[in-house]
């Protein structure tokens, strides 16, 4: 693992849209009167338009940096720039999918896609009302507007989730194991059509799984995450041709590349006595 | 039909007409609640009517009944229903008018919180009913005192109940409200009061009970008016019809108020999944 990152850089690279730059973040245990280091000196540059997954062990600290991106958690080591400026609370340039669908279960479907752009007062009125609408109809849910989220699947309560997200229209996407609660099915099927989606809309994507296939068939990129403290191990350039097919998922190449990855998080694992028999 | 998606649960939901449910399903509550009253008015009439019971001790219903119509004809039953149901009334509205508000100042507002909380505790713990002397004294014997234990007594369910509420609003909401952006007045208006609505009413559900018993009790102590004070004045007279004709009629109103309450709660609810539990 002294090699330097796999595939850091190769042909042009767009525009920096988000720069992680040394970024650490520590919690503060209470009860136990100490800090943790949730994650350490993490660096990562991500491009205008570009899928990057990052992978890792549960417990690496996947979701405190996503929420630290977020602007939910305040870090005060390091740097985080989006289109340059430096970031530190939520900003209306970036939106976030989360791991539970946290809707509010009061609101209808087209309620719940609205509810970000009410709270950022960007949008008149009549505008929300029609982007609720046409998002509701890219994520698939024609039909189900006035749906409450305890009659929606999972999947569903996913898609809204996703279509509340996108409805702000941010520069990056944030997006945390968005379909970790799902069924492998279901799963599959969100994947292929979060990429259709990604298609249309080509925003700027962080993505965390802990599904190294998942990463594999989504990203452009993946950064590999090791654990105590959590920190970039290794970055993966995907180089399978887009649009892609659930059938990518069977080709030897594509096996391969989630062999390489799977055997890294499992000496980290090793490394920390800590397998867990997850995938 | 403009959206592209030919995804399998995206289809708009089928249009076959559902059979509604059944007449008996529907009023399901209000049939299995009005067998088992009928039942129990049946078994005591019996009783009644094979004279095992003494009138000394106890009446039958059409004794009641016979009582309830002459009362509320010739005597004095509707004046002091009216007597009752003004002090019940303006007691629990400004119940209502103190412990909403003051219940999501607490809820919202950790330090006032921890300020007020032994008090509230204190109170809520106690009979307030102990407390009634002491407004006899302060407020005289009239309505004054009356209305101020019937206030007293309904406001700490409600309090109490509307602070649970705002406490234990899901996280997962807050975070997604933040991560939009929403200021804290935003948060409070789409997040904190929807969350707490159903327990709103669930004190409020609460506070009529507890409103009720402060009525008549007040009135059981002193008094020459009201409910309370005819059932008090029954019972040294032996009179056990009309001392049941007020026992009935303070249940009857119980039971209004309180199916009043729980309509409201479920018309606020109707985003709830139905019961679950056992039939
Ligand atoms: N609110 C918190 N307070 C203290 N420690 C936390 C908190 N949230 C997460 N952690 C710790 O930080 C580490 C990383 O957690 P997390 O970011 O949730 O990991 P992942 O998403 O990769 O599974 C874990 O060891 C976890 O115990
Ligand atoms: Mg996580």
């Amino acid at each position: 693992m002294n090699n330097a990152g796999a595939a850091a850089a190769g042909g042009a690279t767009p525009a920096a849209k988000l720069v992680i730059d040394h970024l650490s973040y520590r919690y503060y245990l209470e009860r136990e009167e100490r800090e943790f280091l949730a994650f350490s000196d993490v660096s990562l540059t991500i491009g205008e338009g570009e899928f990057v997954c990052v992978v890792g062990p549960s417990g690496c600290g996947k979701t405190t940096l996503l929420n630290v991106v977020a602007g939910l958690l305040p870090y005060d080591e390091g740097r985080l720039t989006i289109n340059g400026r430096t970031v530190n609370r939520p900003g209306t340039d970036r939106s976030m999918v989360f791991q539970n669908a946290s809707l509010l279960p009061w609101r209808s479907a087209l309620a719940n896609v609205r509810y970000g752009m009410e709270m950022q007062r960007r949008f008149a009125g009549e505008l929300m009302d029609r982007r609720a609408q046409e998002l509701i109809n890219l994520v698939g849910l024609s039909g189900f507007e006035t749906r409450y989220p305890s009659e929606l699947s999972g999947g569903m309560q996913q898609r809204v989730n996703l279509a509340r997200a996108l409805a702000t229209d941010p520069d990056v996407l944030l997006m945390d194991e968005p379909f970790a609660a799902l069924d492998a099915q279901t799963r599959e099927f969100m994947q292929a059509e979060l990429l259709k989606i990604w298609t249309q809309t080509r925003k700027t994507v962080l993505f965390i799984t802990h599904q190294i296939d998942e990463a594999a068939f989504l990203a452009d990129r993946i950064v590999v995450m090791g654990m105590r403290p959590g920190r970039i191990k290794q970055e993966f350039r995907v180089p399978f041709a887009r649009p892609r097919a659930l059938s990518l998922k069977r080709n030897p190449q594509f096996l391969a590349l989630c062999d390489d990855i799977w055997r890294l998080i499992e000496e980290e694992a090793e490394r920390i006595n800590v397998i867990r028999g997850e995938r | 039909m403009t959206s592209k998606v030919e995804t399998v649960p995206a289809a708009a939901p089928a249009e076959r007409p559902v059979r509604r449910r059944s007449f008996a399903r529907r009023h399901e509550a209000a049939i299995y609640g009005t067998f088992a009253v009928v039942l129990l008015i049946a078994v005591w009439e019996f009783t009644w009517q094979m004279r095992w019971i003494s009138p000394l001790f106890f009446s039958g219903p059409t004794a009641v009944a016979l009582r309830f119509w002459e009362l509320a004809t010739t005597g004095s039953l509707l004046a002091d229903a009216a007597y009752s149901g003004q002090n019940f009334f303006i007691g629990f509205f400004l119940a209502l008018a103190v412990g909403v508000p003051l219940g999501v100042l607490l809820g919202w507002y950790r330090r006032l919180f921890l300020f007020c909380d032994p008090l509230v505790s204190a109170l809520y713990a106690m009979p307030r009913i102990a407390l009634y002397p002491l407004f006899i004294i302060w407020f005289g014997i009239g309505s004054g005192s009356k209305i101020v234990i019937v206030f007293l007594s309904a406001m700490l369910p409600i309090l109490i109940n509307t602070l649970a509420g705002v406490r234990n609003i899901d996280p997962d909401l807050l975070k997604a409200a933040r991560a939009f952006c929403a200021t804290d007045r935003q948060i409070f208006v789409t997040v904190a009061l929807p969350y707490s609505v159903p327990f709103i009413l669930t004190g409020v559900r609460q506070g009529v009970a507890h409103g009720l018993i402060g009525t008549i009790i007040g009135e059981l102590f002193a008094g020459s008016e009201g409910i309370g004070y005819m059932i008090s004045y029954a019972g040294q007279m032996f009179q056990t019809d009309t001392l049941l004709v007020g026992v009935v009629c303070t249940a009857a109103a119980g039971m209004v108020l309180t199916a009043a309450a729980e309509r409201l709660r479920r018309r606020f609810q109707k985003w709830r999944p139905e019961h679950v539990g056992g039939q």
